[in-house]
């Protein structure tokens, strides 16, 4: 009877359990997790801190999930070795759990550069439940006033928006020069930047934080920071959340390869036979750049992960890959935005087509490479989005219609007949 | 499974399966009422596309290997293994418009109002959907169809 165990009780690892369970009915599943809660909504973390969720409405599954899945969760357990030769994994107490196959799901930790000040009390970061409900309870016991977000990306505007919703004034720091800038071109950024300052919260773009500062009462309590810039922002909290890195402590020293993130094939196996790595930990493919890199993302890592699951299970799977993606609701203005959707300006491989609507809004970008879409953004317009994203990830060659893909009354409607058919939304 | 399949050449565009579908996931199950009084307004989960002279209706699809599940970042949307229909628990729903982004026939609505989407649940417990009971022109069928 196989032996598996899973680092990591997120959205990957959940993913790989139900793929080995589809495939292997018999064999013992570990999921070893440091967090004391194993499966919760990740994104869901700024509901709780805003009140608009709870514990329960984050879990993800059932409460018997694990149980009908015939596995074992072991929570409030850290992993601390990986030994290869011997096929163990040891526990922060000592004990030691072998495997026959290994999936490594542990997901990544938030990137807090050295700033001076930074160990005073009212400092955060904010990827994980104990994260939130830390926050949370910082602010129902000191009732701050306002806060200082570090990071304008997707984690630290859906924070921001938590801070703005429990009535702090936010200040959001950034060190490029747009907000949400891995994801949205300058027009796009720009948009969403205005609706977000409507909201009161104000931005710094283009610095950083040099230090955080104290408070003249307690210094060792926040109470404001210092911008690079020279300007003093007084806050009562700060948020850092400028990205996340990738654990990969477990495999250092051994012979898993790695990169920034642990290097995989196209089955998720590692360097080493048997053990296997997906989620934010793993570099996967992405199909639109054509190479393996980081892309934390919850949905490619429950893809990863059941990939992964069904190889480490025996049957055979190929991960097709991601690309960068995300929709957005914060503030709400929703957004998607896909693939290579801010090609440099001198790229003259590619082909940018773009509409506008001021009044409402409203943009919308494509870039098309060949005439395959490679990249694309809907601002306050994305019922549709995923018709585009299909055609998208089918790579069809959109040239006889592509100049209604962008039009008011685009929809499945407009295809080809043919194309249509081969989508399968005729009969 | 049994599911919605969209008779194009039949289609005229009329547009009275939205007006049914949105009656049917009122609360007052009444056309005047449902439009007129009840506020929000209830959402269409069915949306009929119009590129003339092509029409028809789309509404979620219960695909085999759901995107929609698969990039759910909240656990709301869930496929049954048994009857293979998808469904959504909109008290789940975060209303992070992922499974929008993901659904390659545009079938999920939302609904902003409630800050959640809205989809196709096959009008559980009617003999027949709603949209295709009131299609006049027999546009839309109910049909078992290969999984």
């Amino acid at each position: 009877m196989a032996k598996y165990v899973i680092v990591g009780a997120s959205a990957s690892g959940v993913g790989a359990v139900e793929a080995i369970r589809a495939v292997d009915p018999t064999g013992t599943i570990t999921v070893v997790t440091e967090e004391a809660c194993a499966y919760y909504s990740r994104p869901m973390i700024s509901d709780l801190v805003s009140g608009k969720a709870d514990l329960q409405k984050m879990k993800c599954k059932n409460d018997d999930f694990f149980a009908k899945y015939g596995t074992e969760v072991r929570i409030n357990k850290k992993v601390t070795a990986l030994n290869i030769s011997e096929k163990t994994l040891t526990l922060e107490d000592g004990e030691k759990v072998s495997y026959d196959k290994l999936l490594l799901a542990t997901g990544g930790k938030p990137f807090v550069p050295k700033m001076e000040g930074q160990e005073k009390d009212g400092v955060f970061t904010f990827t994980t439940l104990s994260d939130a409900q830390r926050l949370a309870a910082k602010i129902d016991s000191i009732n701050p006033r306002s806060a200082v977000v570090i990071g304008a990306g997707l984690i630290g505007i859906s924070v921001t928006e938590a801070l703005v919703k429990r009535g702090l004034k936010v200040t959001v720091v950034e060190l490029q020069e747009k907000i949400l800038s891995l994801l949205l071109d300058p027009k796009a950024s720009d948009i969403v930047e205005v609706v977000i300052r409507k909201a009161g919260v104000n931005f710094a773009t283009g610095q950083s934080v040099q230090k955080i500062l104290g408070r003249p009462e307690n210094e060792a309590a926040v109470g404001g920071v210092l911008l690079t810039k020279g300007e003093a922002v007084p806050c009562d909290l700060v948020v850092v959340a400028i990205g996340v890195i990738p654990r990969t402590e477990l495999v250092a020293g051994t012979l898993v390869k790695t990169n920034r993130g642990i290097v995989v094939d196209n089955t998720l196996q590692t360097s080493v036979p048997d053990v296997y790595a997906s989620g934010d930990v793993a570099e996967a493919f992405d199909f639109i750049l054509n190479m393996n890199r980081l892309l934390p993302l919850w949905p490619l890592a429950v893809e990863e992960g059941r990939v992964a699951g069904s190889n480490m299970a025996g049957k055979k799977a190929t991960y097709g890959g991601g690309t960068n993606m995300s929709s957005l609701k914060y503030f709400g203005i929703p957004i998607v935005s896909i693939g290579n959707s801010n090609p440099k300006a001198d790229d003259t491989t590619v082909e940018v087509m773009v509409k506008l609507d001021e009044e409402n809004n409203v943009y919308k970008k494509l870039v098309l490479k060949d005439n395959i879409i490679v990249g694309m953004t809907m601002v306050n317009c994305i019922e549709r989005a995923g018709v585009l994203f299909n055609l998208m990830k089918k790579q069809i060659n959109v040239k006889k219609f592509k100049q209604n893909l962008l039009s008011d009354d685009f929809s499945l409607a407009v295809l080809p007949l043919s194309l249509q058919r081969k989508m399968r939304v005729i009969q | 499974m049994k599911k919605i399949i969209a008779n194009q050449d039949a289609c005229m565009g009329c547009g009275l399966c939205e007006v049914y579908c949105t009656v049917a996931h009122s609360k007052t199950k009444d056309i005047v009422k449902a439009y007129n009084k009840e506020n929000p307004r209830p959402v269409s989960r069915v949306r009929r596309e119009i590129s003339k002279p092509v029409s028809f209706a789309i509404q979620c699809r219960h695909c085999e290997d759901a995107p929609c599940v698969t990039a759910c970042l909240a656990g709301a949307m869930t496929k049954d293994a048994a009857t293979g229909e998808v469904s959504h628990n909109k008290d789940k729903c975060m209303g992070c418009w992922t499974c929008v982004m993901v659904c390659p026939y545009g079938a999920i609505k939302m609904d902003k109002e409630n800050k959640v989407v809205a989809k196709c649940d096959l009008c559980q417990g009617q003999k027949e959907p709603a949209c295709v009971a009131n299609c006049p022109n027999q546009a839309l069928l109910f049909i078992e169809v290969k999984r």
